[in-house]
């Protein structure tokens, strides 16, 4: 049984969508973000990003967005570093959202 | 370490689903096929992935398979070819 | 458009819409690794812009070269990281480039079955159907039917050869040198290398396409 993120030879792929998307100010940091963490800063390994991304439920991750899945592994393993907890983030938000 | 194989060797791939990140897909698992270059020496992935240090490093393979071999109903002409980069410990001979 | 910011690095450009959790959730990150140490402001517009400055010019460049100057491919084709930083290009350390050549007889086509890794350090971003699971699951399994989704037939005494790039290695393809352009020059040349064609989903366009 194949894990969800191996998708060679998939039956029922329908046809390759080419419609592209310029990539948005979120999406660019998201990626700026986690490849600064993989490089200068030495925190985290492109393996563990990826395998964060494989641990999700199948789910989330055929439902979610591209740089959704590297912004919950970046915060998957900052959490497991103990650099940043996830609940740090939801109070983040929060405050953001209130101070306009 | 030295390289196990070298170009030009047949080999299979190991079947297996050790718990945790691997980097050898289902699909090419129990195939053989042949060396096609050394890439040299490498962390293992799977360590890696795991906040292991990926030591000690091992020689990674691009191994080529032909397409009929690896899907039964292949399409397209029986010299297709696809090749995969593997892991020695991943590699038996053939 | 997301262009405001490139007038202002440092600020999110103006939401034309109410933001979404996956943007608020960014910005709560960055701050938090900003007020923690770890990152800078600067350092996240340095990265990104980083990766704008990648493209598929820079890629088209390297091919150029290579089309015009045979010595320069056997380099490219035995260490593209050395070879493309001849020109000026320094693809970075995260991943290893490794030139594939198409011919008459080989016609290569590049994946990541796995994820989406990809020759970003050359190339920038990836293309969307390169990673979606589509492209993932079926061109592994029948590349010719792919291929011909994206416009491209070859004929079965060509050798299709599918690399899925499944470790450090992330493939770029040199397209093969169209015929009718001899003489041209390495810019003119540059312009009828597509980032498809450096994928392997297309062939360099010929000069009567231009």
């Amino acid at each position: 049984m194949a894990r969800v993120h191996d998708r060679g030879g998939w039956q029922g792929a329908g046809p390759v969508d080419k419609s592209e998307h310029q990539l948005s100010w979120w999406e660019k940091r998201t990626d700026a973000i986690a490849t600064l963490l993989m490089t200068q800063k030495r925190v985290m390994r492109v393996d563990e990003l990826r395998r964060a991304i494989e641990s999700m439920e199948p789910a989330a991750y055929e439902g979610c967005k591209y740089y959704e899945k590297w912004l919950h592994a970046v915060e998957t393993v900052m959490a497991e570093k103990g650099i940043l907890k996830r609940e740090e983030t939801d109070r983040k938000v929060k405050e953001l959202e209130a101070g306009g | 370490m030295s390289a196990r194989f070298k170009a030009g060797d047949r080999v299979r791939v190991r079947v297996g689903s050790p718990p945790g990140h691997l980097r050898t897909p289902l699909y090419i698992q129990g195939k053989i096929g042949s060396v096609e270059r050394l890439h040299g020496d490498y962390r293992n992935p799977e360590s890696l992935a795991h906040g292991g240090d990926g030591l000690p490093k091992q020689q990674l393979y691009l191994v080529r398979f032909a397409q009929p071999h690896v899907w039964p109903k292949y399409p397209g002409p029986p010299r297709d070819q696809l090749l995969i980069d593997i892991y020695e410990h991943w590699l038996e001979p053939a | 458009m997301h262009d405001d910011h490139h007038d202002n690095p440092h600020a999110p450009p103006t939401p034309d819409h109410p933001m979404t959790e996956f943007e608020r959730r960014v910005d709560a990150v960055q701050a938090l690794l900003i007020e923690k140490g770890l990152i800078t402001a600067d350092e996240v517009r340095r990265a990104v812009e980083e990766m704008d400055y990648r493209s598929p010019a820079l890629g088209a460049k390297v091919i150029a070269r290579a089309w015009v100057d045979p010595a320069f491919k056997s380099r490219l084709l035995a260490n593209a990281k050395s070879a493309i930083l001849e020109l000026g290009i320094d693809v970075g350390e995260l991943a290893t480039i490794v030139a594939v050549e198409n011919t008459e007889k080989v016609h290569h086509a590049v994946v990541c079955t796995l994820c989406s890794c990809y020759p970003r350090g050359l190339l920038g971003y990836p293309p969307d159907w390169y990673k979606s699971l589509n492209y993932r699951s079926r061109v592994v399994v029948d590349p010719r039917g792919v291929l011909k989704e994206f416009g491209l037939q070859l004929p079965p005494n060509v050798e299709v050869r599918v690399l899925d790039s499944t470790a450090d290695m992330r493939y770029l393809v040199i397209p093969a040198r169209p015929a009718g352009t001899d003489g041209m020059s390495e810019e003119e040349l540059a312009g009828l290398i597509t980032r498809d064609s450096m994928i392997g989903v297309a062939q360099a366009r010929t000069p009567a396409k231009r």
